[in-house]
This record gives structure tokens, sequence and C-alpha cells, in this order.
């Protein structure tokens, strides 16, 4: 079977669905997008760039772009627990010029503590009033960790001094679709690092629904967007991972695409931060990167419109999209070497680091790494 | 007869706060409770791990001020450990430093303070025409602010308003007379506030060039820094400086523009004429320059003497927990602190919006600590560090009030405002933006004879070692404090901007500069109270940085019980 025919064909259901739903502005994107100067062909130039993002074949940005236009009838609620901010400001730095403000517009945005202009009383009768208006169609993006020890005393949030636990759990049962914006709302994060102070859990652990997980300290900007459009195109989960990461982010291991593969493969290293290997461009591994154990596309997205990422600048990847890795990846300027990771066998790592000799510890690496790459089925 | 008013999200902030208020019959502010409500216990999860790795842990305590937490908390580990990091190391740490100003000021003030001043609603009926003239009072180029471009942002709010459904903008406080833009320069501020959201990604994108991404760069180590590749690349550091142009063009003609506007529309309005009522202000050295002087200077202003201005000791900062959710006998010097949570809920009582749980402001009730410089208590921040600069004669910064002064025709005294310390922060940034360039060529001239960016540090497992680094964070001083013991980390404390800001009421009865800058504040309607939103975002809150713990005695934080509804 096609499969991307058939995800076309779901698309084009969505679509149909989409229409059905209350529409939010009387003009369509495009007159709108008229009267702010950007011209159609700088819009399907953007549909064309998200489709290409998702690995999905260029027919789809006619999708995108009709996805885009019913976009403002799906409403978005952004909750905020125990968090740094650092994923909305992932979010604020989505790349295409102008894109931006046409989100700001198309999606319709009910709740975000950092973004909204109500305060106080009316910043939470705002979500009273979306959660009851919107029950079963809203999108709930969720950022930060759920304390729960102390029955989730560690957060309150409004004046109604409900816990983030109680908050999370009455948000996500009238959810169309949610998602976990960041490594903490998916894994913990750093406040469920050993020895887990205050409980922090992520979000799948607290809730009784699907939960779609951004893995990343913060997530690129591009994989924030880019699973937003996913759900607003075809009304389904994408295709995930065994820790519920979209493949089409997280399929391929940061080690896979790296521009340092090719050192790696002929045993050159970086052996101390500013050598001249490092301003040579060697591999990083042997100063501590964790690519080879971390699935996420930082190596051909990158961040911050394509300016960098880690490796880039000279610093090994950090294992950010993986749970656990603040306790499992420490520390962070050494070869994980032989560890287990996710309690996977450390055969594996030993029969390679045997057969390989020297250059063993990258390559046992692998070899570890491509066994629990194995992925749990599609979601249907 | 009192009325409380809860206010519970503090929205456009980092992190989670509650401000509590109690307005007399006149509705005149008398009392006032400043309180966080989320715990994360960043320094417990520090204890015995690598010190390697505490830049990268601290950096999590915000992803707002994300650089700032690890650069100081790398440079606490360099301190403790005596480690000397290679110039270039420097000039590249401060060049990633002035970026994130200029990206977390521009987002302050446009994203996250700027509908405080700037009346959407009343946009609607402005005459764009009118306001492109306007618009060319305050500036000579104005940017975004041609009738055009006007008439294009106006269209397109009003297609929002006219559905009925205003998203992020619904709900909010439009219409309160203490607003006084005119239609046409909310126009103005409103076309600067989609603008800036385009310029922000730019700013991002400079820290990201030798930061690796943003936020949460990942390009510094014990030891100096790992974008070498980066820094050896012409077309790199030419990539930094043109980004720098775009930015430093919008902090000039938009950012500086709309504060002159702003002083004018509202230098007579007297809910934003107070607001500074701790007058007492610190400051730290930072930014380093070329030739090896710092952008600003250290100090210490007690009681709003300008003339009086005093070196910062220190070991005469101390913490101080009566009121906050922890168990303590006293003040603790950073290094000596100990964090024990007491959490002790909520009580339930009538407010303005009926009955709720409220804090209890004759016990504990915050998870912020409150600390004190001799005791007192203290404000930290853009305005402090102006003041501090301007009390030592700083040229650079005197010459950038005076001129601000000049410009508006407002007395020095309305620094001691509201208003002046959103404009202070404004000064700052374009002080920032313009100085950085004088690192930015010092960085040059070093590289000629010098590649080198890292020096390896040494850790005996047998030794103890104890170290500290302060830092300007964009919202003030930031301090972090660290022991080290068998190659681990003993303990760790940060000192952190808002937590000098925002901490509950000391053992002395001493309120915060958060609580104290409400006290006498009249609200037009006590249940939509915008003028205190406008006041607390002038202090720029930043509350998942405020909130941190440790713990080195070795407590069992598993054994104590809360009531999450304790009344």
């Amino acid at each position: 079977m096609d499969t991307h025919e058939a995800l076309y064909q779901q698309g084009v259901t969505r679509m149909e669905q989409l229409r059905q739903l209350q529409p939010r502005h009387g003009e369509t994107l495009q007159e709108k997008m008229l009267q702010n100067g950007i011209s159609r062909r700088d819009f399907m130039k953007w549909t064309a760039s998200v489709a290409a993002m998702l690995a999905l074949p260029l027919p789809f940005s006619t999708l995108v772009a009709e996805a885009a236009e019913l976009a403002n009838r799906v409403p978005l609620i952004w909750l905020h627990l125990a968090e740094c901010t650092g994923c909305s400001e992932s979010l604020i730095r989505t790349d295409t010029p102008n894109l931006d403000a046409l989100i700001f517009d198309h999606v319709s945005l009910e709740y975000h503590e950092t973004l909204m202009a109500a305060a106080g009383w009316q910043a939470e009768e705002n979500l009273e009033h979306a959660l009851e208006a919107y029950k079963g169609n809203y999108l709930l993006a969720v950022e930060g960790a759920v304390p729960t020890a102390n029955n989730g005393a560690y957060l309150t949030v409004g004046c109604k001094g409900h816990t983030g636990l109680h908050i999370v759990k009455e948000a996500a049962a009238g959810a169309a679709a949610i998602i976990s914006v960041g490594t903490c709302a998916a894994f913990g994060g750093v406040q469920a690092a050993s020895p887990n102070p205050t409980g922090a859990k992520g979000v799948y652990e607290v809730v009784d629904k699907p939960v779609i997980n951004l893995g990343g300290c913060p997530p690129s900007e591009k994989n924030i967007v880019g699973t937003l459009m996913y759900f607003i195109m075809f009304g389904k989960l994408p295709a995930l991972d065994m820790f519920n990461r979209p493949k089409w982010a997280y399929g391929a291991r940061v080690h896979d695409n790296c521009e340092r593969r090719g050192r790696f493969d002929a045993g050159e290293f970086v052996e101390e931060f500013g050598d001249q290997g490092a301003k040579d461009g060697y591999c990083l591994y042997k100063v501590g990167c964790k690519g080879p154990y971390t699935y996420n596309n930082c190596p051909t997205e990158r961040f911050n419109h394509h300016t960098s990422w880690p490796v880039l600048a000279g610093h090994g990847c950090m294992g950010c999209s993986e749970p656990n890795f603040w306790d499992e990846m420490a520390d962070f300027e050494k070869p994980l070497g032989r560890q287990l990771l996710h309690g996977l066998d450390a055969t594996t790592d030993t029969i390679g680091a045997v057969i390989l000799g020297a250059t063993a510890v990258g390559i046992g690496a692998h070899a570890v790494a491509s066994v629990f790459a194995k992925s749990e089925e599609e979601e249907s | 007869m009192s009325k409380r008013v809860v206010i519970d999200p503090i929205t456009r902030i980092e992190g989670h706060l509650r401000i509590e208020v109690e307005v007399d019959e006149n509705n005149v502010i008398q009392k006032a409770w400043s309180s966080s409500t989320l715990w994360r216990g960043i320094e417990v999860i520090l204890k015995g791990r690598t010190p390697m790795d505490v830049g990268l842990i601290v950096q999590r305590i915000c992803g707002v001020c994300t650089y700032s937490h690890y650069r100081c908390g790398t440079e606490a580990v360099e301190n403790a450990l005596g480690v000397k990091i290679p110039l270039n190391a420097k000039y590249l740490r401060s060049l990633m430093q002035a970026s994130l100003y200029m990206h977390d000021h521009i987002v302050h003030f446009y994203h996250l303070h700027g509908l405080d001043w700037v009346d959407v609603v009343s946009a609607l009926s402005a005459d764009p025409a009118l306001a492109a003239q306007v618009a060319l009072k305050y500036t000579d180029k104005p940017i975004n602010a041609g009738e055009g471009d006007l008439r294009a942002v106006q269209e397109r709010v009003k297609g929002l308003v006219e559905t009925g459904k205003l998203g992020p903008f619904a709900n909010a406080y439009w219409g309160n007379g203490t607003y006084k833009f005119t239609p046409e320069q909310n126009l103005i501020a409103l076309s600067h506030y989609l603008k800036a959201l385009e310029v922000q990604r730019v700013a991002a994108e400079m820290l990201a060039i030798f930061g690796g991404k943003s936020p949460h760069p990942q390009s510094i180590v014990v030891g100096g820094v790992t974008s070498v590749r980066d820094m050896l690349s012409p077309a790199r550091l030419q990539e930094w400086k043109q980004k720098h142009a775009i930015v430093n063009d919008f902090i000039i003609r938009a950012y500086k523009a709309d504060i002159v506007m702003a002083a004018e529309a509202f230098g007579s309005e007297p809910s934003v004429l107070g607001g500074v009522n701790v007058k007492n202000f610190l400051a730290t050295d930072d930014f380093l320059l070329g030739d090896g002087q710092y952008m600003f200077n250290q100090g210490v202003i007690m009681n709003g003497d300008l003339a009086g201005v005093s070196d910062l000791n220190p070991d005469l900062i101390k913490e101080d927990v009566t009121h906050a959710w922890y168990k303590a006998d006293g003040p603790q010097h950073p290094y000596d602190g100990t964090t024990v949570p007491d959490y002790t809920g909520f009580v339930e009582r009538d407010t303005v919006y009926g009955k709720l749980p409220t804090v209890n402001g004759d016990g504990k009730y915050s998870w912020v600590k409150s600390p004190r410089y001799q005791g007192e208590p203290v404000e930290v921040g853009p305005l402090a560090c102006l003041l501090v600069n301007y009390a030592r004669g700083n040229q650079v910064v005197v010459d950038a009030v005076n001129g601000l002064l000049s410009e508006t025709g407002l007395p020095i005294e309305a620094l001691f405002t509201t208003l002046g310390r959103t404009a202070g922060r404004m000064l700052q940034t374009v002080i920032v933006a313009e100085e950085s360039l004088k690192t930015f060529d010092a960085l040059l001239t070093n590289m000629q004879s010098d590649e080198s960016t890292y020096t390896k540090p040494e850790i005996d497992p047998n030794k103890e070692y104890v170290g500290h680094s302060m830092i300007e964070a964009p919202r003030g001083m930031l301090s972090h404090w660290i022991r080290i013991k068998g190659g681990k980390v003993e303990n760790y404390q940060a000192v952190v901007p808002t937590t000098w800001n925002a901490g509950p009421v000391d053992v002395n009865g001493n309120m915060g500069p958060y609580e104290a800058s409400l006290i006498g504040l009249k609200l037009e309607d006590p249940t939509k109270p915008l003028e205190v939103i406008r006041i607390i975002h002038s202090l720029d809150p930043c509350m998942a940085c405020a909130v941190h713990v440790m713990d080195f005695k070795g407590t069992d934080l598993g054994a104590f019980k809360v009531n999450p509804n304790g009344f």
C-alpha cells in the first residue's frame, strides 16, 4: 500500500473536518497575507519547506497551505508547569521571515502565560472558558514537568490555588491531542534528575491519554511548529518512536547525520577543547559527545534559522532529547563508554568493543544505540 | 473597609508568581505580598555531580536569561579551581552576553511589558496617516511606522477584534484610564510589537553564532569556550556584526523612540511616577571591553544617596527565610546557607473575586528567599546598574542618562520611578549594543597573535575548593556560590536578581522591592489591577531563577510533609 497516498487522503479528509468547524476569521489567509505584504509565492515556499521538513513529498505542500488557512479554527492551550520557559523562548524563534506573525494570526492561542495580555483572575477565566468552549477540539501543549510529590503542592497556578497536577489532568481530559513540549514535559527533565526532590514526572505519566513527546532542552522551533502542523493537517498523531517522539524529527541518531561523522570514521578526534583537532573540526566523541545515543534532527535542521547547533559550536551533544539524560549521560565531557542505557544489555557494546579494537568505544556505542532504536508500530 | 486582591498568574513573565494586595476604601494599596508558587530543587540535584557539568545544569534554572546562569555557574567553578581562561574566551563570553541583552530587553519591553503601556484596542481607532506623522516626532527614521505599515497592522488586528476572539489579546485590561498613549501612539507601538517578533529572532541568532543555539547555548566549558572554529571564521564574525547592525537599528529607531514617546505620554500619570520605594541599589563589574576595563562597574548605593556610592562587599550578603517556605534560625551567607522546605499552603478569605485561598502574610508565603545586603533590602537590575555607574561617574552612562533626561525634559528624580526603571532598561540596551563593538574589535586584534580559547582545568580530589562568581544578568546582579569536595559538588547556592527583588518580608519586617513598590499605589478598578501588573513587570520577574534550594547538610528532603490545601 502506498502509505503516502493513504496519508494524503487522510489529510484531505481532515481538511473537510476542519472546514466544518466554526470559522474564526471572515477573510481568507491569502487576503490577509496580501494586506501584510506577503506574497502567495513566499507563502508557497514556506509550505514546501514545512512539507520537506516533515519528510513528505512535495504534493503535501498544498495540504500544508490549506491547513495553514484552516488552522485558525484549532484552539491551542499552552500550559506552563515546572519549567524554565526555554521551550516558549524556542517557540517564539520560529524561523521563516514573517511566519511567527502569521502563526499569531491563524492559530487561536487561547492560553499561554508568557504571551497572553490578560493576567490573574482574567487569565484564569480565559483558560476555563477555552476548556469548556472547545472541549474535545483543542490542542494541548504542555511545557514543564508535573511535580507530584506531596500531592503536587510544589506548584500552584491561579487565584484558586490549583496544583499543576490538577490543572494538567483537567486540561488533558478535553484535549484533542496532547503535546509535551520539551524534555521536562516529556520525561520530567532537569527537576526529575536524581534525587528528584519534587517527584517531577512527564505528562504521559499522569494522564491516561496518548501524549506526543518532543524531547529536547529545548526542542528546536522547527520540531515544535512542525508537530503542531502535522496534527492540524492530518488530525492524528504522527508516527512515533518507542518514546512517543515523532519519527519525522527523531527518527535518526544525531551521529548518523553529523557533519563531523567523516572525522569519526577516519578516527580523528578532538582530544581536548581548543586543540588543533578542535580548530580543524574533528569528532567530539572523546570530549563527551552523546550523538551516537541521541535521536534528533539537530545536525540537519540545526537551531535558530539554521544558524548553528552545539556540535558546530565545538561542544559535544549532551543527549538532551533522551529520557533521564541528566543522570544517564553525565558527566558530559566524558564518553559514555559502556554504561547501560535505557536498561539495554551491555553485551552488544562489549561485542562491538572486542571485534573492533582501537576505535571500538565509538563503534560499540553505535551497536547499543541501534538496539534501542527499534520503535513501536505507528499509532493509528 | 479593606479589600484583598489576588493576582495569579502574573502573566508575561518567566515562571509562576502570585501577587496579593490589600486596598483601602479609596482603592489605595496598604499592604502587598509577593509569592512564588513553584519549587524545582535544582541545587539539591547538583550535589555530588562533577563541577564540569554545573554550567549546563544551572543554565536550566532559566530559559530566558539562559546564558547568564550558564556563564555564572561555569565561572564560579573556575573561580573555585583557580582556572585562568584565555583572553579570546573572555571576549567571546562577553559578545554572547551582549547578544543576550539585546535579545532579552527587546522581548521584555515589547512582548512582556509592552501591553501594560499599549492599549491594543485603542490602536484600532487611530488614523494611520496621522500616526505616521506622530512617529517622526520621536525619531527621524521610524521603523515600520509609515502610513502603509500602520494601516496593515491595524487591519490585521481589526480582523481579530471583529470575530470577537482576540486570541492572546483577549480579556486584558483594555480601556483602563491609566493607558495614556493616543490611538496613534498606540498604533505605532503595536506595529513595533509585531516587528520586534522578527528582530528578537535575529538577536537570538547572534547568540547562537558563538553559542551553538539559543535558548540554552552549549559552547562554554570550565576553562574557556568551544566555538573556536566560529571565532576563527571571518564569515562567522561578519555574520555576528551584520545581525548586530539589524538589531541595533531597531533598538535606536524603535525601542529608544518608543520610550521617549512613553516618557512624554506617561510623564504625568501618577501610577508610574512612584514604584521605587526601596532606594538601595547593587551592581557588579561586567562586560569586558577591549582595554581590560568593564562597561559597567560594581558598587552599592544606600538610601538613594548618589553621592555616597561604596564598593560591593560579597561578605555582606545574607539570605533570610523568615517568611519563605524554608526553615532556618537566622539570615545566612550563601556559603553557609541551609534550606529545609517548610510549606504551609494558603489561608481562605474574602477577596474582590469572592472566597479564595490567599497567602498567610503573618507566616510563610513564598518559595523565594529574601537576600539582604548589610541587613537591608536592595533593588537590582538595569536601573540599579545605571544608578551605580552614574554615581561612579562612568562617562558612557552619565552621557546616556543625561541625554535621555534632556531629550524628555524629565528631572533626575524621574529615574526613581516605574517609568524610570523601564527607560533605564532601554538605556542599558543602547549602551550594551554600542559598547560591545569595542569587545568585538578587541577580539579581532587579539586573534592576530593568539588563537587560544581553552585552559584545561585540574581538580585534586584530595582538596576542598570554594568559589563564587558575580555577573550582571539582564535582570540584575547574579551570583553563584560553590563548594567542591572530593572532586564533586559539595554544595551550591545561586543568589539571583529576582530573589533580591521579589523576596517576602524579612525578620525585621522590611519588604523587598516588589512589595514595597506597590504600597501607596491607587487602583482605578481593584478587579482589573493593571497598575499592579505594570509596576511588577517593570522589575522583569524571572521566578524560576528566583526559586532555588540547597541542602548540603544532608537533610532528608523526602521526609517532610506538606498540605497543598493547608488552610
